[in-house]
């Protein structure tokens, strides 16, 4: 007995819906539709028939690429899609997440029209449940975010939640968020339809075909093979939900999409005495990790429990989602919530416990994207459990990316290339999915780490530091430390604390600081991403010349600050690269670019036997020695002068500190702190490490972490790859003209964006903003992504933000826009227009007063020639500035020159 | 009990002397010996109707938790222990000359290197912690004065000591860093070299590599469980909770099987390890010590690293053999564990054989019997014509038929090296069966079979000693093995035909249920030790009259051994001449063997110990559902009816505890809860195990007063560092052996 959990009183219809477009392809009847042979030939092949993939289909299709073919291993929308507890919700933590779900929210509410059929859509709005404080403001951060990309949204009492909601009990409630225009809809039919408008546009859909792999030649999708024979093709679409794992590996060149499957548990009841009204809230309960939905008239609830059940982690490859067993034992501490949330639903009697398998990936965030070794071969899975909520933006960003070769988007978040291979393995999935489901409900304070499939990548010195006290976090599988604990604290209790205000590292972090800026830190960076390009002939200068936007072409031991561009002039990566000879260049990129930045410069590097890309990024340990007397320290060590005179900065050479040789050291910090970069091959690090440490003794070095460099670079305005600095962003609009050379003689890409830009000016503008009225003891932290507002209008949003000890005020980094009041298109944003205004920041529904310090970056010409000096136009703030320039003698023209910091 | 000196010490590396509290802890325990004494007796009736009282008088470990702080019940009898015990002597005197020369600081260190932490988890700051505090309540000039010979000196002298102190002053008071306990893990951080003088700061030591050496079972489970840096909390409270405990209230000292003195020649067999903390030195971190247990799924996969279940395979969908299956499990307090375990099916006749060995003096001879004893049993069983098909086949180098199918868990090994020397022996057994049987009588007396295997592979252990073998290690081992002793319960089940073996004080014990459903308890052995009154009269009639008085002393025979009948342990049975021709012409390691070398006191008629097995032999009926084999750590801990009780709750839970559906019937939620409530405080308790064993252990270690699993108690008994382990509990082997009634009662039926 097979039964359609959430469209079973549509039954009948979506037979017809079904009919409807196999018979438009097929002329054949459902039953027939499998023995129609399949095209041999298409240009996309979807791969997965859930609401992913039919949106996908959907959104190509309307963008007008016709030669399609969706694939469907068993029926369409069969899969977790048919068991979706069908509840629409755009409060997500990440603005693109928001997005897309808001999206999806206006695609579904006319999809009926637009297809004839019916989907169960209902506006019912949703309320979150805060039981405590710190969720309250979690849930207030979210709220200002959404208000501001134009989602109403309200933050609520008690009694109001009462009002909206007739069930609940709200005694243990401190407030709520209530979001109108959140939806319920059938999910499974949101697919059909969406795969019904896709076959009128031409899409032909086969169900009941299993693709078997997908056929790549020379690092490019050629075809698929599936059990009903082959499609030649040049895009392959993986949309194969908690599949999709395992048809990434079949390939012969396998994609690593790490997601992974645990059981989730939803209880289904008969309806209540007085039915639920249709248009009954939908409620979020986090704190009791729950949501209850009505369904019918009675209710649908489940949740996100803290010892999830991980399943299929052997890869048992079952073709629907057969209805997995009932664990009521499991469920309990779910129904308790429940029933302590609705204690009136005691007597509603159970129809059924629904066991439907959710995929979750090791960061929380859904993968999308192109896979970084396989030109053509796109992924979009991995919802985390809420692929109704992003199925139509996810499918329109995917559709758009295919298309033009980006998203409208700034996707980084989501992209695939985030992952390496390495976090992917079975168990680090199973282990790490246990953790993220439970996260899902838990809630996210700034800065928290993950606990599970840790200690993967390392530093030889990681024991060594350990030792010494570091806490650790986790960047792209690599352990790198955030700072290291004094003997004679308490280790447990700063472990434990997890606050939206003042965290009790503080104080460590800032003796860390101060050493920075009076003796000398040493922080182990070896995380970073490490390539060499070298060549027989002038072929890697070429080609740097070409992907770089500065200019390469520099005496040797020289290094450039630049930014690898695409079309539009955006970031794709920033990075510093040196050259170490005539024809070799040591580049050096933030961690997570490993494998986005290889996967670019692999698609734009000419198949040139004499053009050799190597990553080398395991090869060397990578020392940071940070502060006035790292000159000192390396010296002695090297018994080599190390003063500005010898070794300018932005300076590299190879050189022998200690007993060990070759060693790269070169004169940046990533901070903008007067000091130098060691890169050690990895054999020698521990020496290196302990000579360092032991000559250092007397010039009082001690060990720091990234969270002294993270208030260091961000007082200095240094942009961060990932955070600040995106695809979407361009050199001018974070005011960095001069690592830009359009005349450098050669085209590069990304130029003809520039240069237009450069005549019609930038319409969004990096500034730093400093925290004017704001106790750091008392008040909320910033965290980025909080709303901007000048003159009371929404201007753009944080990205980063810092304390700085120097300032003794919080530090922001963020866009400003320039919002037409009239028509909210984007204008020219002028250094004028950011000086004259009064700005706000908004953080979790408190605004506090913003000071802009700068918007133009710190940056300086290559051979150290000239300064910028900051702009000080704000005359009340000049006095301020004028500190600033004091205590930061390294931002003042001609004293040590400022380097930018890559992370 | 005045012998001459030097005291004798018969002794394992582990078991610590307790001088001062010996006799307190065999007063304590004589309220048992009726419990253990008429066992025998109530062989096949209803459970004892004064267990419950037994079960009071037994010594109880000292409070785990502050808030059950209570008098130890063997405080007035440890006080007592100390005039009337001439052993304590010894000790007085060395705290007597500590005092004398309490200057003496330059050997500090070594006294508190040896309690200082071992790498492995269990250990590592607590020890330190506890060896401090304790020194606090008990001895601390002797630690500071002892001279070199005596701080080299065993635990056991130690221990003597800690124990005397503390029967002097009675309850130690509450927990406080006093000036000695800080000191001396001031002078243990001197030797690491960080953070002098900090006291009660326990070590954080995160560094992976530190571990790598041979750790004790429980610490090497932890590894895939906790980050190296949660380890560091782990050593944090297990410090926190042991020191605060041990302070409050003396330490449960198990009895040893073995009781040694102190001697200066036993630190020469006992040699202190005290190379391992050279590796943790230089990564230390300190920090105030935190609270901070066992989490259930790291309690967890302690108890259940050693678990195994076997399950007799169906044919056609029925289990036609009597026996449904077996658990096992073990949980170690020696580090390595002095306890076996061997399971085996005869192939060539009926019968599954099923025993519990519990060595001490080492494992040598617990192993050996262990890989041997059921290989002599199942050759005892065959028939006259399968031995010399056998033997034919050895002749011509056809394969062998197999005797038994072993059911072994992973970490239960067979050493390789002997295996050619053990079926020499086997072979030669086998042989002198052939010829003495003509092939008249083909009745096998299973009884018999069991009590021939058991003397015969005594007999080889001791021949094989006596013999030596030109290979160095094998002549080394096989010494160890003689040297050491080994008791065993051994269990043959074929059809309704149970028959226990035992040698020792393991037990047997059969769980009934009876008709209304409640269980009781039936002991199919007698534990020959000096509970056992009818032990003690054979004793006494195989010696000469005059040594009626020194033949069992204190409870242990010639006031060493505790087992009145065990495998190995030649120092009992061979004569002084033989002893010294071997120990001189064996191996030099035996040689510099101060142990070996001593001869117990009051050694005149050799024998006093012999392996030959009492045997038991019952009828199996269908309300028989379960055997327990357990060695006496499991039984020093909990009543016999206790653990069938709780076994069979456990079996009968078991089946009780389906998967809920709701599938068409009316349920509401309200109902459901309250149904799911229900189920969840049941399966708290049962559901944790799927190895009735280890639901036993985890009983036998955290049960509290209320008779229930205290998970608290429970992560801290398997956080103790491994010395301390050995003073709260033995070794714990378990076989829990389950009956199929159906076939059991078929089998009824048809006579």
């Amino acid at each position: 007995m097979f039964y359609w959990l959430l469209s079973v009183v549509r039954r009948q219809r979506i037979r017809r819906g079904w009919q409807k477009w196999s018979s438009a392809r097929s002329g054949a009847s459902v039953a027939e539709a499998h023995s129609v042979a399949l095209p041999t030939q298409a240009q996309v092949v979807i791969c997965g028939g859930g609401i992913m993939g039919t949106s996908v289909a959907y959104h190509l299709s309307k963008m007008g690429w016709k030669d399609i073919v969706l694939l469907e291993q068993g029926r369409l929308a069969a899969g977790s899609t048919r068991f979706c507890a069908g509840i629409l919700s755009t409060a997500r933590h990440l603005t693109i997440e928001q997005k897309m779900a808001d999206y999806s929210n206006k695609l579904y509410h006319q999809l009926e029209q637009e297809t004839g059929i019916q989907t169960g859509y209902v506006r019912t709005g949703s309320i979150f449940l805060a039981q405590t404080q710190d969720r309250l403001i979690s849930l207030k951060r979210i709220n200002s975010r959404l208000n501001v990309i134009g989602i109403p949204s309200e933050i609520i009492s008690p009694k109001k939640v009462a009002e909206l909601h007739p069930l609940l009990n709200v005694h243990d409630l401190v407030g709520a968020m209530h979001v109108p225009e959140d939806a319920m809809v059938s999910s499974a039919d949101v697919a059909l339809a969406l795969a019904t408008a896709a076959s009128q546009n031409g899409v032909q859909i086969y169900d009941r075909t299993s693709v078997l792999h997908v056929i790549v030649k020379k690092g490019q999708v050629t075809g698929v093979e599936t059990d009903k024979g082959q499609i030649q093709c040049q895009y392959f679409v993986n949309c194969a939900g908690q599949w999709a794992y395992e048809l990434g590996l079949s390939n012969e060149e396998p994609v690593s999409i790490p997601l992974h499957a645990c059981e989730h548990f939803y209880l289904l009841t008969r309806p209540l005495e007085t039915p639920l009204q249709s248009n009954t809230p939908t409620i979020v309960d986090t704190d009791g990790r729950i949501y209850i939905r009505n369904w019918q008239g009675g209710i649908l609830s489940g949740g996100f429990e803290k010892n999830p059940k991980p399943i299929f982690t052997e890869g048992k490859n079952q073709l629907e989602i057969q209805n997995l067993q009932e664990d009521w034992d499991h469920f309990e501490p779910l129904l308790s919530s429940l029933l302590r949330r609705m204690p009136q639903l005691e007597t509603l009697e159970i129809m059924k416990l629904v066991n439907c398998p959710e995929t979750f990936t090791p960061d929380m965030r859904c993968i999308m994207g192109e896979s970084p070794s396989v030109q053509g071969y796109f992924v979009l899975a991995g919802m985390n459990s809420a692929g109704l909520s992003f199925g139509g933006g996810a499918g329109k960003y995917l559709a758009e990316w295919m298309m033009h070769g980006y998203p409208s988007e700034n996707v980084w978040e989501l992209d695939l290339k985030r992952f390496g291979a390495l976090q992917s393995s079975r168990t680090f999935l199973r282990h790490r999915v246990m953790e993220v489901m439970p996260l899902l409900y838990d809630l996210k304070v700034p800065r928290w780490d993950f606990q599970t499939g840790r200690q993967l990548r390392t530093s030889p010195l990681y024991d060594r530091l350990d030792a010494q006290g570091a806490r650790w976090m986790e960047k792209h599988g690599f352990e790198r430390p955030k700072y290291f604990v004094p003997p004679d604290k308490d280790l447990l209790a700063l472990e434990q604390s997890k606050t939206f205000y003042k965290p009790d590292w503080f104080d460590i972090v800032e003796s860390e600081v101060k050493c920075c800026k009076e003796a000398v830190c040493v922080i182990d960076m070896s995380s970073f991403t490490k390539f060499e390009i070298t060549s027989t002939g002038d072929q890697a200068l070429e080609i740097l010349q070409y992907l770089f936007s500065n200019d390469l072409d520099v005496p040797v031991g020289h290094i450039v600050h630049t930014g690898m561009l695409n079309e539009g002039g955006g970031y794709e990566n920033d990075c510093s690269i040196a050259r170490l000879s005539k024809r070799s260049f040591f580049m050096i990129s933030p961690t997570d670019q490993q494998v986005h930045c290889w996967a670019w410069l692999k698609k734009h590097m000419p198949q040139d036997s004499n053009l050799l890309l190597e990553d080398v990024t395991w090869k060397y340990t990578a020392l940071n020695l940070i502060g006035p007397r790292a000159v000192d320290v390396l010296s002695e060590l090297s018994y080599a002068p190390m003063t500005p005179d010898h070794f300018p900065s932005l300076f590299c050479k190879e050189m022998s500190v200690g007993y060990a040789n070759g060693i790269r050291v070169m004169s940046m910090t990533h901070t903008g702190e007067p000091g130098f970069m060691l890169y050690i091959p990895i054999e020698y690090a521990l020496h290196v490490y302990n000579e360092v440490m032991s000559v250092g003794q007397k010039y009082g070095i001690r060990n720091a972490g990234y969270y002294a460099l993270r208030s260091l670079r961000i007082e200095k305005f240094f942009a961060f790859w990932g955070q600040d600095l995106n695809t979407l962003t361009t050199p001018l609009e974070c005011g960095r003209e001069s690592w830009v050379k359009l005349e450098k003689g050669m085209d590069f890409i990304g130029r003809d964006a520039l240069l237009q830009q450069k005549q019609n000016g930038v319409y969004k503008r990096f500034t730093m903003f400093i925290l004017d009225d704001h106790d750091t003891d008392l008040d909320l932290w910033p965290w980025w992504g909080e709303p901007i507002y000048r003159n009371g209008q929404y201007v753009g949003k944080t990205t980063s933000s810092a304390y700085s000890y120097t300032l003794e005020r919080h530090v922001c980094l963020g866009f400003v826009h320039n919002f037409s009041e009239d028509t909210g298109e984007e204008q020219v944003v002028t250094t004028d227009f950011i000086n004259r205004g009064e700005y706000e920041i908004d953080i979790a529904g408190h605004r506090f007063h913003f000071k802009v310090l700068s918007c133009k970056a710190p940056s300086l010409s290559l051979w150290g020639s000239h300064l910028q000096s900051l702009i000080t136009t704000n005359a009340l703030f000049f006095k301020r500035t004028e500190y600033f320039c004091m205590s930061l003698p390294s931002l003042c023209p001609l004293k040590t020159p400022v380097v930018p910091c890559i992370m | 009990m005045r012998t001459a000196s030097p005291r004798p010490r018969y002794q394992d590396s582990r078991k610590p002397a307790q001088r001062g509290i010996v006799g307190a802890r065999s007063r304590s325990r004589r309220p048992r010996s009726c419990t253990r004494g008429d066992a025998g007796a109530d062989l096949g009736a209803s459970p004892l109707p004064n267990h419950r009282q037994a079960g009071h008088l037994r010594p109880a470990p000292p409070p785990l938790a502050p808030n059950t702080r209570a008098a130890p019940p063997s405080t007035g009898g440890r006080a007592r222990s100390r005039e009337a015990g001439p052993c304590n002597q010894w000790a007085a005197r060395a705290e007597w000359k500590g005092l004398s020369d309490p200057r003496d600081v330059t050997k500090l260190a070594r006294g508190a290197v040896r309690f200082r932490p071992r790498p492995p988890l269990a250990s590592s700051p607590p020890t330190r912690h506890c060896a401090a505090n304790r020194k606090t309540g008990s001895a601390p000039a002797r630690t500071f004065g002892r001279g070199r010979v005596a701080a080299r000196r065993s635990r056991g002298a130690e221990w003597a000591g800690r124990g005397r102190g503390a029967s002097l002053r009675g309850v130690v008071p509450a927990c406080v860093e006093g000036a000695p306990g800080s000191a001396a893990a001031a002078s243990s951080s001197r030797r690491s070299g960080f953070f002098p003088g900090v006291p009660g700061i326990p070590v954080r030591s995160s560094s992976l590599p530190l571990f790598s050496d041979a750790m004790p079972g429980p610490t090497q489970l932890f590894f895939p469980l906790i980050r190296n840096c949660e380890l560091s909390r782990i050593y944090g409270t297990a410090c926190y909770c042991h020191h605060k405990h041990l302070c409050c209230s003396s330490p449960y000292l198990p009895q040893s099987r073995l009781r040694y003195t102190s001697h200066p020649a036993y630190a020469t067999f006992c040699r202190p390890k005290d190379n391992w903390w050279q590796y943790t030195q230089g990564r230390r971190y300190a920090s105030t010590p935190q609270k901070f247990y066992l989490t259930p799924p790291q309690v967890n996969s302690i108890l259940k690293a050693n678990e195994y279940s076997f399950k007799v395979p169906e044919f056609d969908g029925k289990n036609v053999s009597s026996v449904l299956g077996f658990d096992s499990n073990q949980l170690p307090a020696n580090a390595p564990i002095e306890d076996r375990r061997s399971a085996a099916t005869c192939l060539q006749t009926r019968g599954m054989l099923l025993g519990v060995f519990d060595g001490h003096a080492g494992c040598a001879c617990s192993q050996a019997v262990s890989e041997r004893l059921f290989y002599y049993i199942a050759v005892s069983l065959l028939p006259h014509e399968t031995l010399l098909e056998i033997e034919n086949a050895v002749e011509s180098g056809r394969a062998l038929l197999p005797i038994l199918q072993w059911h072994k868990h992973p970490n239960d090994y067979f050493s390789k090296e002997a295996s050619k020397l053990y079926f020499n022996s086997l072979r030669t057994y086998w042989q002198e069966l052939i010829d003495l049987n003509t092939g008249e009588s083909t009745d096998i007396d299973v009884k018999e079979a069991l009590i021939n295997a058991f003397k015969r592979l005594d007999n080889d252990i001791s021949l094989e000693a006596q013999v030596g073998d030109p290979n160095s290690f094998l002549n080394y081992l096989v010494l160890r093995v003689a040297f050491s002793g080994a008791t065993a319960c051994v269990a043959h089940v074929d059809g309704v035909d149970l028959h226990v073996a035992n040698t020792g004080d393991s037990r047997a014990m059969l769980g009934v249920q009876e008709e209304d459903g409640s269980w009781s308890a039936v002991t199919l052995s007698n534990d020959h030790n000096a509970q056992n009154e009818r032990e003690l009269e054979r004793l006494k009639l195989e010696h000469p009259k005059n040594e009626a008085k020194s033949v069992v002393k204190q409870d242990r025979l010639l006031g060493l051994l505790m087992p009145f009948r065990a495998f190995g342990d030649v120092k009992f049975k061979w004569s002084i001449d033989l002893q010294k021709r071997v120990i001189e012409s064996g191996p030099d390691q035996l040689n510099d063997n101060e142990y070996t070398k001593f001869i117990p006191p009051n050694y005149y008629t050799p024998p006093y110990l012999t392996a030959e097995p009492e045997v038991t032999y019952h009828r199996l009926r269908p309300q028989d559902k379960f055997l327990v084999l357990a060695t006496d750590g499991l039984w020093e801990t909990m009543h016999r009816q206790d653990v069938v009780r709780i076994v069979g709750e456990y079996l009968t839970g078991m089946h009780h505890q389906q998967p809920i559906a709701v599938g068409g019937y009316k349920v509401t939620l309200g109902q459901m809860h309250g149904l799911l409530t229900e189920r969840r405080a049941k399966m708290s308790s049962v559901f944790e195990d799927q190895n009735a064993a280890t639901h036993l252990i985890r009983h036998a270690v955290g049960n509290n007063e209320f008779g229930a699993v205290d998970h608290e108690r429970l992560s801290k008994m398997l956080s103790l560092p491994e010395e301390l382990a050995r003073m709260y509990r033995d070794d714990i082997t378990i076989i829990v052996v389950q009956f199929n009634s159906h076939v059991v009662g078929a089998y009824q039926n048809q006579e």
